[in-house]
């Protein structure tokens, strides 16, 4: 443990396992063996249909060639829907569904009555959570207890923040009009898949927009819900599209010439592909990609507190988060103890069915995701550094990894670098703040960091040297629609949430 | 060589070699080369530096160190900084004007009102240095226990590629606004009109300005907008004063990294723009361009 306190590789790599699972870990051999009964959640609430179509103008159609793709649910591998894959003809279709729907009717809409629309959504959803759930948690793999008690709430949330919104652009911004922009193309990811969906729609309408949504290709069924729910509301036709296929329709929709704002959150390279391909063309552009962020601990921090934090940080939704904390930054003085508490807070993790209300990892999205996860974990103990995973039994099926701490990991080596989007941890230590703000910075990525210390003068002194979008202070993973998100540097530009999410769908005139 | 006369029609007057202002010296390009600079009408002014690749990148080394002192004085501090250029131009008004009647064949009185433009500029950015984070930041009731606050700051390395056809009035009401928030500047001043942009660098090296927070560069847009769109320490990109043609591929480049892209407002011509519309120039949302939103979670208890 004292070759911690360097970033240097003293010996050979040291891969180790924890103890018995589900041990309390109280020393002298006191394990205290703990079984919990399965307490999976009900499947009943949600019906799941054999087939999606598209939702354009407020039908759901198939695709002009009839093709389709299936998703799965990545616990058991198990096909759940075959979901229609849109053609280039298709999201014209809905391009124009959508331009339609916001010259003719909601940009013309007063912004009370686009108020109620959402606040109704907002309802609607409070009214199916538990719906929306476990079917978020079936084609997602994102455990019940994080879908249930954070997804689909801060969805609603968003929905409800915004609504209020609707009616008060004219208070938003001093001195000047706000316009809607128009048709909004948006392309978001698997880790979130209906509160990524909130964060665009809610802002977007709030403004005067229509949208033509496109969701992960592994996870569309709570969009296609959402289609559901919005005819639910009476929305108008064309006001929210949604299009679903593989990235080349998302490409295909940000790059369609009558689209007047594209909005992505996904990885770094597919966001600077979005950006040169609709280079040249003027649209408003707003990106939240990638991130690798550290989580700072000072000797002063209430460590405790932290290790929880620690763990929210890196394993909340599997670690598929890009604002996750993947690199811990220990103060070198308490390095061996945190580590060693970390170790043993690992051990009680339940990594297993998303279903069950006790899990705290659930399945990796994709077996492509879980490949790359495992390519990069053999990577950190090939250059190495020291792997500890705890001795957890995982599934038969599906797509499941090991929550995993690395120590001894260098600034060089591909864990610390690399945004892997899993539940692995790189552990690196400092001796002075300042060199926990150099080691912090060192990242072409700049979403977020997390900083844990009993001093709030030392707080806001490390906020104000942060890189970075977002700065958790003795917390992480903290989300709420009043709260901008966004990244410096190569996490993209713009904001989401709060006033400065609204903003990314106006256009400003001189009043 | 017809030039910029300061001295009376008797007297054999000293010239001035334009340079390039990098990290607050006045190098010559370290390529040797320069570039004859005319007037509208064709006739020759003087030979202005025309930077290469290394000066860019000599330019970009000297911004990025200068960057973080810069964003980290006062506010207040950056204000009076800002606001003291405006006094040094107040002196040098007439050499301004004499330079930029030269430089863009206009008469006189109607460089002097560029001119005072120019210096008024510089006062209402000024202002903004202690207000923009009280427009543009907020603090936001999050449903749990913490004081959330977003605070706006100084994007970073910026690169301006500046007004064609306006010289120092253009250049100026680009310039301004990137400063004010703490981002340090690299600056591609007007290819055919260079010569009122190396005179500003005068005013800034003996103005309050710290050494590397700006830096301008004259020469050919065309050797050095692509290595500035690609470099990677560059963090934004103000394309003003490139060609439509270019815009793409500049933007293309400039994606590579992330760069935040100001781009002129669509349908505007570079030639086109009215520089002295005070309302289209004076905007905080020119300010917000070269911005960063960092938002912060500090806990509330005991």
């Amino acid at each position: 443990m004292a070759s911690m306190a360097t970033d240097t590789k003293p010996s050979a790599p040291v891969v180790t396992t924890g103890g018995a699972p589900n041990s309390w870990g109280l020393g002298d051999g006191q394990a205290i063996p703990w079984e919990y009964a399965p307490a999976p959640e009900s499947r009943e609430i949600v019906t799941i249909r054999e087939r999606y179509g598209l939702v354009i103008g407020g039908k759901e159609v198939a695709s002009s060639d009839g093709l389709t793709f299936s998703t799965i649910n990545p616990a058991t591998e198990e096909p759940l829907a075959e979901i229609a894959r849109a053609t280039a003809a298709d999201v014209d279709a809905a391009v124009r569904a959508a331009r339609q729907a916001q010259s003719k009717v909601w940009g013309k809409l007063p912004g009370r009555d686009r108020a109620k629309y959402l606040f109704r959504i907002a309802r609607l959803l409070q009214e199916r959570s538990r719906e929306f759930a476990v079917l978020e948690s079936m084609d997602s793999g994102k455990p019940i207890k994080e879908s249930r008690d954070v997804d689909v709430p801060l969805a609603a949330a968003h929905f409800w923040y915004y609504a209020g919104w609707a009616d008060k652009l004219e208070y938003a911004f001093p001195g000047r009009v706000a316009k809607p922009l128009g048709v909004a193309a948006q392309v978001i990811p698997w880790n979130f898949p209906l509160l990524m969906l909130a964060w665009k729609i809610a802002p977007a309408l709030a403004a005067g927009n229509t949208v033509v949504l496109k969701p992960a290709s592994t996870t569309p069924l709570s969009a296609l819900l959402f289609a559901e729910l919005c005819r639910q509301a009476d929305l108008p036709p064309g006001v929210v599209n949604i299009i679903t296929g593989p990235g080349e329709i998302g490409m295909a929709l940000v790059t369609h010439p009558d689209v007047d704002k594209v909005a992505f959150t996904g990885s770094t390279a597919v966001g600077r592909k979005i950006a040169q391909g609709i280079a040249g063309q003027g649209k408003a552009l707003t990106l939240e990609l990638g991130g690798k962020a550290a989580n700072i601990v000072f000797d002063d921090a209430p460590l405790d507190q932290a290790v929880e934090g620690i763990v929210n940080g890196i394993y909340f939704n599997q670690g598929e988060v890009c604002c996750a904390g993947s690199r811990l930054l220990v103060q070198e003085s308490i390095a061996e103890l945190l580590i060693a508490k970390l170790k043993d807070r690992l051990s009680t993790i339940r990594v297993g069915d998303p279903l069950d209300k006790n899990t705290d990892v659930g399945a990796i999205n994709s077996r492509a995701q879980l490949e790359k996860i495992t390519e990069l974990v053999a990577a950190g103990v090939a250059e190495g550094a020291d792997l500890y995973q705890p001795a957890c039994e995982l599934p038969d099926r599906g797509y499941f990894c090991r929550p995993s701490l690395f120590t001894n990991v260098a600034q060089s080596h591909r864990i610390a670098r690399e945004e892997i989007f899993g539940p692995v941890l790189a552990t690196l230590t400092f001796r002075t703040p300042e060199e926990a703000v150099e080691k912090a910075n060192n990242t072409p990525y700049g979403l977020s960091a997390g900083i844990w210390t009993d001093k709030g003068s030392r707080i806001l002194m490390m906020v104000r040297r942060m890189r970075a979008g977002v700065v958790w202070a003795n917390t992480f993973n903290k989300f709420d629609p009043t709260s901008p998100f966004g990244g410096y540097k190569e996490s993209g530009y713009g904001r989401e949430g709060g006033l400065h999410g609204l903003q990314a769908y106006v256009l400003l005139e001189d009043r | 060589m017809p030039h910029v006369r300061l001295g009376g029609p008797d007297r054999i007057d000293v010239r001035k070699t334009y340079k390039q202002y990098i990290g607050g010296a006045f190098p010559r390009s370290e390529s040797g080369r320069t570039y004859l600079v005319v007037n509208p009408r064709g006739d020759e002014l003087a030979n202005a530096s025309r930077a290469s690749r290394k000066d860019l990148r000599d330019a970009v080394r000297a911004a990025r160190k200068a960057f973080e002192p810069w964003a980290a004085r006062t506010a207040m501090n950056r204000g009076q900084v800002l606001y003291r250029v405006a006094e040094l131009m107040e002196g040098r008004r007439d050499q301004f004007r004499t330079e930029v009647a030269a430089a863009e064949g206009v008469s006189t009185r109607r460089a002097g009102s560029l001119v005072d433009h120019a210096i008024d500029r510089w006062v209402w950015y000024a202002g903004w240095a202690d207000k923009i984070a009280q427009v543009l930041g907020s603090a936001n009731p999050v449903a749990a226990p913490y004081f959330n606050f977003t605070i706006p700051e100084a994007t970073g390395v910026v690169g301006l590629v500046a007004p064609e056809s306006s010289s120092l009035l253009g250049l100026v009401s680009r310039l301004a606004p990137i400063l004010v928030s703490g981002n340090a500047a690299v600056v591609l001043a007007s290819e055919t009109r260079p010569l009122p942009a190396a005179t500003l660098a005068e005013v800034l090296a003996t103005s309050d300005v710290p050494g590397g927070v700006v830096n301008l560069l004259t020469g050919r847009k065309a050797d050095l907008v692509p290595v500035l769109a690609a470099h990677v320490d560059v963090d934004a990109v103000d394309t003003w004063g490139v060609a439509p043609d270019d815009q793409a591929a500049v933007e293309i480049s400039a994606a590579e990294s992330i760069k935040r892209i100001a781009r002129r407002p669509p349908g505007i011509a570079d030639a086109a723009f009215d520089w002295t519309d005070d309302r289209a120039t004076q905007r905080p949302e020119w300010i917000a361009a070269f911005l960063e939103m960092k938002t912060v979670w500090h806990p509330i208890g005991a």
